[in-house]
């Protein structure tokens, strides 16, 4: 038997020979494993650097701060707290050790532990290990309002939805709420409670920036768009007659108006302003037969659509807005695989998030160019150094002066006489759009409201969406939006 | 080890590992022969079987983390009784092959057919139960283990490489369809084959474990020093302290440190299979052998799984992971090695 076992035993020297080879193909990966998301061994080294603090607009009002803990053996973590609660969660987002980062602490890692190398930092970090004093990370200011942030977080208040609130002419953003939220100091400690969130919808996925990465549909907001092509092009003015028989025929089909207030029969003989005045599909379907799908998707993309907005968020916290199909985006090589007449009112398979429509908003608002969202403002070194300033920057150009005039026009009669009345603010003049769009299931309707205000010299551009709802966006979304452009309003008096 | 990672778990393993050492001691003492098991070998074996059964009994069972492998009397007394039924495994299959390996290995080859059903069927029958146990107890590093056994000892009394080329097919094959039916399977292969594509959750184990032995580097960072815990004082890998105590000992002593211990089972292996190779019967040679295969298999199907060299099995590091009845039975084992090795002493004395 015995040269059986010599062989066995020269076996199990080639196995246990190969776990020491694998142990050392992992020691010669290092470097690309220590990189990763979610390896202890960069998030504790990580933890002993004093992060940054992540401030309001104000450049005072803590959003994420630092908490102390010594360990036994005398080292010192420094973990996150969120003295905000859940209310700029999503913005900001959380870092944890358990479940890695997200937000601003995510995309902006790099300054807040001052990694951010450039000759003078690396030298003053190394100062500073030699002297035994912690890493300190650099100070994020961004660009939030906590008075508007608490206005749209109040006003989605339990409902599934989402709010985004710019100032057209800088782009920055003011608020960016998106419900339902969470407790980001829970994340770590408690995750089962963020589970067991419950809202009116289903998944509530209180974790999903609904703002800047929720799926709507955009619905008659979309006709913001449809017009801006309509009148940019010269196809047509805001007096341009239509008649409206209270249907558009589709491929043989009759296709019913959903005006906001419900009414059945066809308004007859109207113009372009009346149409956006009282959001009637028909009129607007005929515009997009006119037009063609191609022309109408080439002033989305001037809007942005089709693009991620260049937000400081993390790339897959952004979604980029468009049609969609089979879940993912979609880019027709023929217009003709797109249906015009029901693209040109917001259905048809887009798929938009509400900081796009914001920026639809932003954009007509500001002449008819989109600034570049953005929420930081500017990062500031330990010792009260700016480091970087985030300039305001031309994003797209929309549409001419023009035809951004005219469509403001029409807005701002949309909410003194038409589907936007409830979005009226006394000695305000506010341009607005509503949209309710349906989802194909009954009470599942996305209602919308997209805004800015003041008319004249507007000073904030507004977009509220809501999931699961009932009724139509006059009645819901708008007077959210309201609050939330008083609140912006109220900054400035 | 384990007193690095939950100082109250090491005062325990200290309490089995001297539970272990009694019991070891009371076989040395009382077990005169050990060779009187060879005539009990029949009952060892339906043991084993049943030992195997007895978890997935109703009321006594246990099924922790996907696998039914533990029985509980409630209070302490929770065991895990595949430990053991792993050394009677080895003994009944010593004393069958030695008895049946004239018939096994010159049956086929003679007359170029394969043993008779009389001498084959027991075996078959044995072995088939307990894989039948394994595969229902969802205990895939025991199915594993237990199969490599007995194609050693099987290759060890018979020489033939036929069987075992037979043995690994027909494994395959059981596992394939296997990983075709159980959900538990295909996430331990799946997280295997591409440990990346889901780090947070199915292969968060695996990825978790790579990255503490990576991170040791040659030297490791120094015991005590590596980051193993949370700010909570939980391990960042489940079971670091059973299955993944290798991880641990990768991440604190390095790749040098790793290596030692790996060399050591290579050397426990050496010894174990030289005590073989000196015994002067059958049996004795076919259990010395078999049963430090048993240990070295082991410890290479778990450092294995934690480094990625083949699926991750949840089973324990003999000797190191923190278990009471894996030290027992590991204890058990090395006092039968003991007691061959003893009679070898005394032949060459005589």
């Amino acid at each position: 038997m015995n040269p059986q076992l010599r062989r066995l035993f020269l076996v199990f020297c080639f196995l246990f020979v190969a776990l020491i080879a694998t142990a050392t193909y992992w020691l010669w990966r290092a470097p690309d494993l220590e990189a990763r998301q979610g390896n202890p061994t960069l998030i504790v080294r990580e933890l002993e650097i004093k992060r940054g603090l992540i401030l309001a607009a104000d450049g005072r009002t803590p959003l994420a701060a630092n908490r102390r803990r010594e360990l036994e053996d005398g080292r010192v973590w420094w973990l996150r707290r969120y003295p905000r609660q859940s209310l700029t969660a999503h913005a900001v987002g959380y870092s944890t050790i358990g479940r890695s980062r997200t937000g601003l602490e995510l995309s902006l890692n790099d300054f807040l532990t001052a990694s951010n190398a450039n000759l003078s930092t690396v030298i003053d970090t190394t100062l500073d290990r030699l002297r035994g004093i912690p890493r300190e990370g650099n100070d994020v200011v961004t660009t939030l309002d906590l008075d508007v942030q608490r206005a749209a977080v109040q006003g989605l208040a339990r409902s599934c939805g989402a709010a985004v609130a710019i100032e057209p002419s800088s782009g920055r953003v003011l608020a960016l709420a998106s419900s339902p939220s969470f407790d980001p100091n829970l994340v770590e400690s408690d995750f089962d409670s963020i589970e067991a969130i419950t809202a009116p919808c289903r998944p509530a996925a209180p974790l999903l920036d609904r703002a800047t990465a929720g799926r709507f549909v955009p619905g008659s907001t979309f006709k913001i768009v449809t017009a801006a092509a309509a009148l940019d092009t010269g196809t047509f003015t805001p007096e341009s007659q239509f008649d409206d028989p209270g249907f558009c025929i589709l491929f043989g089909d009759r296709v019913f108006n959903f005006s906001d207030q419900g009414t059945p029969a066809g308004f007859g003989r109207v113009t372009l302003a009346d149409a956006v005045e009282n959001s009637i599909n028909s009129v607007f379907c005929n515009i997009g037969k006119e037009l063609g799908a191609g022309t109408v998707l080439e002033y989305a993309k001037r809007f942005g659509f089709y693009e991620r907005p260049p937000i400081e968020l993390p790339a897959e916290e952004v979604l980029i807005s468009g049609l969609y199909r089979n879940g993912r985006l979609y880019d027709p090589e023929s217009p003709r695989e797109v249906d015009p007449g029901r693209l040109a009112f917001g259905q048809e398979r887009l798929v938009v998030t509400p900081l796009q429509m914001a920026l639809v908003a932003a954009g007509v608002a500001n002449g008819g160019v989109v600034m570049q969202p953005r929420l930081v403002e500017r990062i500031v070194s330990p010792d009260g150094d700016v480091i970087q300033r985030f300039d305001e920057e031309e994003w797209k150009t929309a549409v001419e002066p023009s035809t951004a005039a005219d469509l403001t026009a029409m807005m701002v009669r949309a909410v003194e006489s038409g589907t936007g009345v409830a979005a009226q603010i006394p000695g305000i003049s506010v341009a607005g759009k509503t949209g309710t769009a349906e989802t194909g299931v009954a009470g599942r309707n996305n209602t919308w409201f997209v805004a800015f205000a003041p008319a004249e010299r507007p000073e904030v551009a507004v977009a509220v969406a809501l999931s699961d709802q009932t009724g139509t966006g006059g009645a819901t979304a708008a007077p959210i939006a309201r609050a939330i452009i008083e609140a912006a309003l109220g900054r400035n008096t | 080890m384990i007193y690095r990672i939950d100082p109250e778990l090491a005062f325990r393993q200290g309490l089995w590992v001297v539970a272990g050492v009694a019991v070891f001691a009371a076989l040395v003492l009382f077990l005169r022969d050990y060779r009187a098991l060879d005539n009990v070998k029949y009952l060892l074996g339906v043991s084993a079987i049943v030992l195997l059964v007895l978890p997935a009994l109703p009321f006594i069972g246990r099924t922790i983390n996907g696998a039914t492998l533990w029985v509980d009397f409630g209070g302490p007394l929770v065991f895990q009784p595949g430990e053991l039924a792993k050394v009677l495994f080895v003994i009944f299959l010593a004393g069958y092959l030695r008895d049946n390996r004239e018939m096994l290995s010159y049956g086929a080859a003679g007359q170029g057919r394969l043993p008779s059903p009389k001498h084959l069927g027991p075996l078959l029958l044995i072995w088939g139960g307990a894989m039948l146990v394994l595969f229902q107890t969802r205990d895939l590093g025991g199915a594993l283990l237990y199969f490599a056994i007995f194609l050693v000892m099987l290759y060890a009394a018979t020489a033939r490489w036929s069987f075992v080329a037979a043995g690994l097919a027909l494994f395959l094959a059981g596992a394939f369809a296997l990983y075709r039916v159980i959900p538990h399977v295909q996430d331990r292969v799946q997280g295997w084959l591409d440990p990346w594509a889901d780090p947070e959750s199915q292969s968060y184990q695996l990825v978790q474990s790579l990255y503490a032995v990576s991170s040791g580097g040659v030297f490791g960072s120094g015991l005590g020093n590596g980051i193993l815990l949370t700010p909570e004082g939980d391990p960042y890998i489940p079971f670091l302290e059973t299955d993944f105590i290798f991880s641990a000992i990768a991440q604190e002593l390095g790749l040098a440190g790793g290596a030692g211990v790996i060399l050591l089972y290579l050397i426990f292996a050496y010894r174990g299979f030289r005590i073989s190779m000196l015994a002067q019967d059958g049996f004795s040679k076919l259990l010395a052998a078999g049963l430090t295969a048993a240990l070295a298999i082991q410890a290479f199907i778990i450092i294995g799984g934690v480094v990625g060299l083949i699926p991750l099995t949840g089973i324990t590091l003999p000797f190191v992971s923190y278990g009471g009845s894996s030290i027992v039975a590991n204890f058990v084992l090395l006092a039968l090695l003991l007691m061959v090795s003893d009679r070898v002493n005394r032949g060459e004395l005589r």
